[in-house]
């Protein structure tokens, strides 16, 4: 039955697939460009692959006799730091004896990921290249988060696409060179074929069983998401948008390839889980890592920390030149300082996925892209991707690389979350607020709060989603108005739209009642997931008081990030209208779009149910790293020099226990920023106790500031692009003056001396053949004045020549 | 006055020249075939000569027998064409027939 698992989630990966083929070469483009038939399918595809996916957690979770969920909350109401030692020790052990392989005959453990073989592609020597499963709880969860919310965004795009059902479209936004709107054929099936081709990649990305298959779908998802942003290729802002993206993309997949050789040179594998070559099985890159108890196995070898790789053999030709008897047991090591590099190289590429802090500025350009490709590909999937490798990949993580990347995301978060206040483009306010929950996730991962962080991946994908489509709905209702100062008073126009956007604005927001009924907070899911990520940050805080930012930067940007979206709210659908003609006009959406919406909502609101004692938490503890919730202590490096069997770490992590210890407060502290927020919101925009646009005036530096995003645009502009364009065009010059000037001189060269032998061939050769025939032609011209036809003329001259050849004979041969 | 080769050589020049200045003056087809006929008895003299002084005394009698008789087949096609000409042309006229000038 095991196996089913694979099975199932492999055919939901690829039936996109198999759509994608269908509507790109099924000739849709020959025909009448309405047919529908082409949306249908990707709808199908991706809908049969969420009943796939729930069918392979169903057998999962029976497998596993639902043990995720019979399981007692480890740290239930665990009082205070008293039982902290206790508790930890305990899930140490736990961990330990639920990580041995036997699992107590037939029954299979869900902490234990199930990893194999799809298709070998290839084998050179050591070296598989594979198409590997690695299936554990937070796969299941992705997909069936994906292929949820993708299901609800394909159906919603049934009817956001359908003025593509045209064969003329006119783009509005487009112009050709005379200054005419764009005409062209509709593209409806293409955008369907597009959507089926990343829910692929993205399904494959996250079943990938080794990293080198993860980089591949990494990849995929880039190309699709490269040409969703440019589907509206005949603007120019979408072109170069989609340019952006996938250019800013590949700085961080440089990173990330620069990960995977240091990988492949050092662990001899790709593999995630355990891998089979021949007869031999050998450990995957998370178990050669870490230890059982989720530690490093640090030694200091002359002098520089080296880590060792357990279970590991390294490599006969390398180590049986030296000393034969040695090779057998020695273990692979990579040099600690190589192992930071791996796990930054792989973190670049989440910074380039995910938008965060240094390469964040493709994110709100690629909301040229259609609306619910912002809602799928730049919001709850791709852009999670990038956290989900992080998330998947802790194990490589080294505490250093950890603590970049909290602060990576805790950078990200705050500068966003500040440009998303004064952003009016409805679209773009929801992309930065994006990128801040982007850090969010970010920042829980780098804290210790793996599963934290991971939680709030989905509830995110869920409310942002929704709040994606609803913006979508909006701008489809004012017929493509994106600019919310133009827009005001729409909840009286479209209430559904209105009310389950509200729901996804009071989800990312954290807002909630703080009392519990029926043993359950009155909460929608990002106060659970928010809470968690700030709770465990205040740990952390606790824990290394020098990091203080990491908790209060968060706790600041809660409050900002109730406010922006409480402003984005009160904008559009709240107040008088702004402009009389578009409210007039504004309409509510067709069902095929406010039933996504509605569905949506509920998950936005429910998919947490329980917080941390909850299902969706808890499916993700299952998967959590070895060890995570231990915590360490920090080290300090002037005091000991890499103990011996101690952690190697600059930082200390916080237990679980220790945690939990600080929800209460943490969770207060994030409320009351979060109302706070959303009261200011409220006061500024409804009440209007102080008129925005004053405020504008007043801290105009700071407006500017934020509205040309902290000018990352013009400092790259200025130290990238710039200097690329110069050096550009210094070499087109060189191109044009030197290598073409000598290419120009050989041609030039070549074409004279062809003219002279042009001459030659002409005047003389020809001349002479021409010589030959003219004498021969005039000679017999000039004698056929003597073919009269008279026979006596003959006969006189037959005479006369007998007679002058006699008289030549007598004068040159007289007797 | 004996007679010798060179009284035979100079009949023979005459009759060859008589039938060449026949051939080349008369317009008359048949003259001409007259003038060939001169011709070739002129030769045939000459040969007659000329036999004296081989081995065998007879060569040119021979040969002369073998020009007669292709003057005869010579005469028999040639009155032939003249025939023809004289169909096609209504006379016998040699300068008529000038078809194949150049």
């Amino acid at each position: 039955m095991l196996d089913w698992i694979w099975i199932l989630l492999t055919a939901a990966w690829l039936l996109p697939l198999l759509g994608f083929a269908v509507e790109v070469f099924g000739g849709y483009w020959q025909q009448s460009r309405r047919d529908r038939t082409p949306a249908l399918i990707a709808v199908a595809c991706i809908g049969a692959g969420f009943v796939l996916s729930v069918a392979a957690f169903i057998i999962w979770g029976s497998e596993t006799h639902w043990g995720v969920f019979a399981a007692e909350p480890e740290h239930g109401d665990v009082p205070a730091q008293q039982a902290v030692e206790d508790t930890t020790r305990e899930a140490a052990a736990e961990d330990a004896s639920e990580l041995q392989p036997a699992d107590a005959g037939q029954q299979h453990s869900y902490r234990k990921a199930i990893s194999g073989t799809i298709y070998t592609l290839a084998r050179f020597g050591d070296l598989k290249l594979s198409i590997d499963y690695y299936v554990d709880s937070l796969t299941l969860v992705m997909f069936m988060m994906v292929t949820l919310i993708a299901t609800c965004i394909h159906i919603f795009a049934l009817g956001y696409m359908s003025d593509e059902l045209t064969d003329e479209y006119v783009d509005h936004q487009a112009h050709t060179a005379g200054g005419d709107h764009v005409h062209r054929p509709g593209r409806y099936y293409l955008f369907f074929s597009y959507m089926s081709l990343f829910c692929f990649s993205m399904l494959g990305l996250v079943l990938a069983g080794n990293i080198f298959q993860v980089f591949i779908f990494w990849e995929l998802v880039g190309i699709c998401s490269y040409l969703l942003i440019g589907f509206y290729v005949e603007r120019h802002s979408a072109s170069t948008a989609a340019n952006k993206a996938f250019i800013m993309n590949r700085v961080g997949d440089f990173g990330f390839l620069i990960g995977l050789m240091v990988i492949w040179t050092y662990f001899g594998t790709f593999s995630l889980g355990p891998e089979t070559i021949g007869d031999e099985t050998r450990p995957g890159i998370f178990a050669m890592v870490r230890n059982a108890e989720g530690g490093l196995d640090i030694r200091n070898e002359s002098g520089s920390p080296v880590v060792h790789l357990n279970g590991s053999v390294a490599e006969a030709d390398d180590a049986g030149a030296a000393d034969g008897e040695a090779a057998v047991t020695a273990e692979r090591t990579i040099p600690y300082w190589l192992l930071v590099v791996a796990g930054l190289g792989v973190f670049a590429g989440c910074i380039g996925k995910s938008a965060q802090f240094p390469l964040q500025t493709w994110l709100p350009d690629a909301m040229e892209g259609p609306t619910p490709v912002s809602a799928l590909v730049h919001s709850a999937t791709m852009v999670a991707a990038g956290v989900y490798l992080a998330g998947r990949f802790y194990p490589v993580f080294t505490p250093d690389v950890l603590l970049v990347m909290s602060y990576v995301g805790c950078i990200t978060l705050f500068l966003a979350a500040t440009i998303a206040v004064v952003a009016t483009d409805i679209k773009r306010v929801l992309a930065y607020s994006t990128i801040s929950q982007l850090g969010y996730m970010m920042l829980g991962i780098g804290v210790a709060g793996w599963a934290a962080g991971l939680f709030h991946l989905i509830t995110h994908a869920f409310f942002k989603s929704l709040m994606f489509l609803c913006s979508g709905s909006v701008i489809i209702g004012c017929h493509h108005e994106q600019e919310m100062p133009r827009m005001g008073g729409l909840r009286r126009k479209m209430p559904i739209t209105a009310y389950t956007m509200l729901v996804g604005v009071i989800a990312i927001s954290g807002l909630a009642i703080p009392f519990t009924i029926l043993g359950m907070k009155l909460a929608f899911s990002g106060y659970h997931s928010k809470d968690a990520i700030v709770a465990t940050a205040l740990a952390f805080n606790y824990k290394n008081p020098v990091h203080f930012l990491l908790f209060l930067v968060p706790l600041v940007t809660a409050g900002i990030t109730a406010f922006y979206m409480f402003r984005l709210w009160f904008y559009t659908f709240c107040g008088e209208p702004r402009d009389r003609h578009i409210y007039d006009h504004a309409h509510e959406s067709p069902r095929v779009m406010t039933l996504p919406l509605i569905v949506l909502a509920v998950f936005a609101a429910g998919v947490a149910v329980g917080g941390e004692g909850g299902p969706l938490y808890r499916m993700l503890l299952a998967s959590e790293p070895a060890g995570v919730d231990v915590g360490s202590e920090a080290i300090d490096p002037t005091v000991a020099f890499i103990p011996e069997d101690v952690g190697y770490a600059l930082v200390g992590q916080p237990a679980r226990a220790e945690i939990h210890s600080v929800h209460a407060q943490a969770g207060a502290f994030a409320l009351i920023a979060a109302a706070a927020g959303a009261v200011l919101a409220f006061l500024l925009y409804v009440v209007r106790v102080v008129d925005p646009g004053e405020i504008k005036r007043q801290v105009g530096g700071l407006y500017r500031f934020l509205i040309e995003k902290w000018h990352f645009d013009t400092l790259y502009d200025v130290a990238f692009v710039r200097p690329v364009h110069r050096v550009a065009a210094a070499l087109a010059w060189f191109d044009r003056v030197v290598i073409d000037g000598i290419l120009h001189w050989f041609a030039n060269t070549s074409v004279r001396i062809a003219s002279w032998d042009r001459k030659v061939d002409e005047g003389l050769v020809d001349g002479l053949v021409n010589l030959v025939g003219n004498v021969t032609f005039r000679v017999g011209r000039s004698l056929r004045a003597v073919q009269t036809g008279q026979l006596r003329q003959y006969i006189m001259f037959i005479a006369l020549g007998v007679l002058s050849l006699f008289v030549l004979q007598f004068i040159f041969f007289p007797r | 006055m004996q007679i010798g080769l060179s009284e035979y050589l100079i009949v023979g020049a005459v009759l060859f020249v008589a039938g060449v200045v026949c051939m080349a003056t008369k317009r008359n087809g048949i003259g001409v075939l007259m003038g060939v006929e001169l011709v070739l008895n002129g030769a045939n003299v000459n040969f007659v000569a000329f036999a004296r002084y081989t081995p065998l005394g007879l060569d040119g009698q021979i040969i002369s027998l073998f020009v007669i008789v292709l003057a005869a087949a010579e005469a028999a096609v040639a009155l032939a064409i003249a025939l023809n000409f004289y169909n096609n042309h209504m006379t016998i006229d040699v300068d008529r027939g000038d078809q194949l000038k150049g």
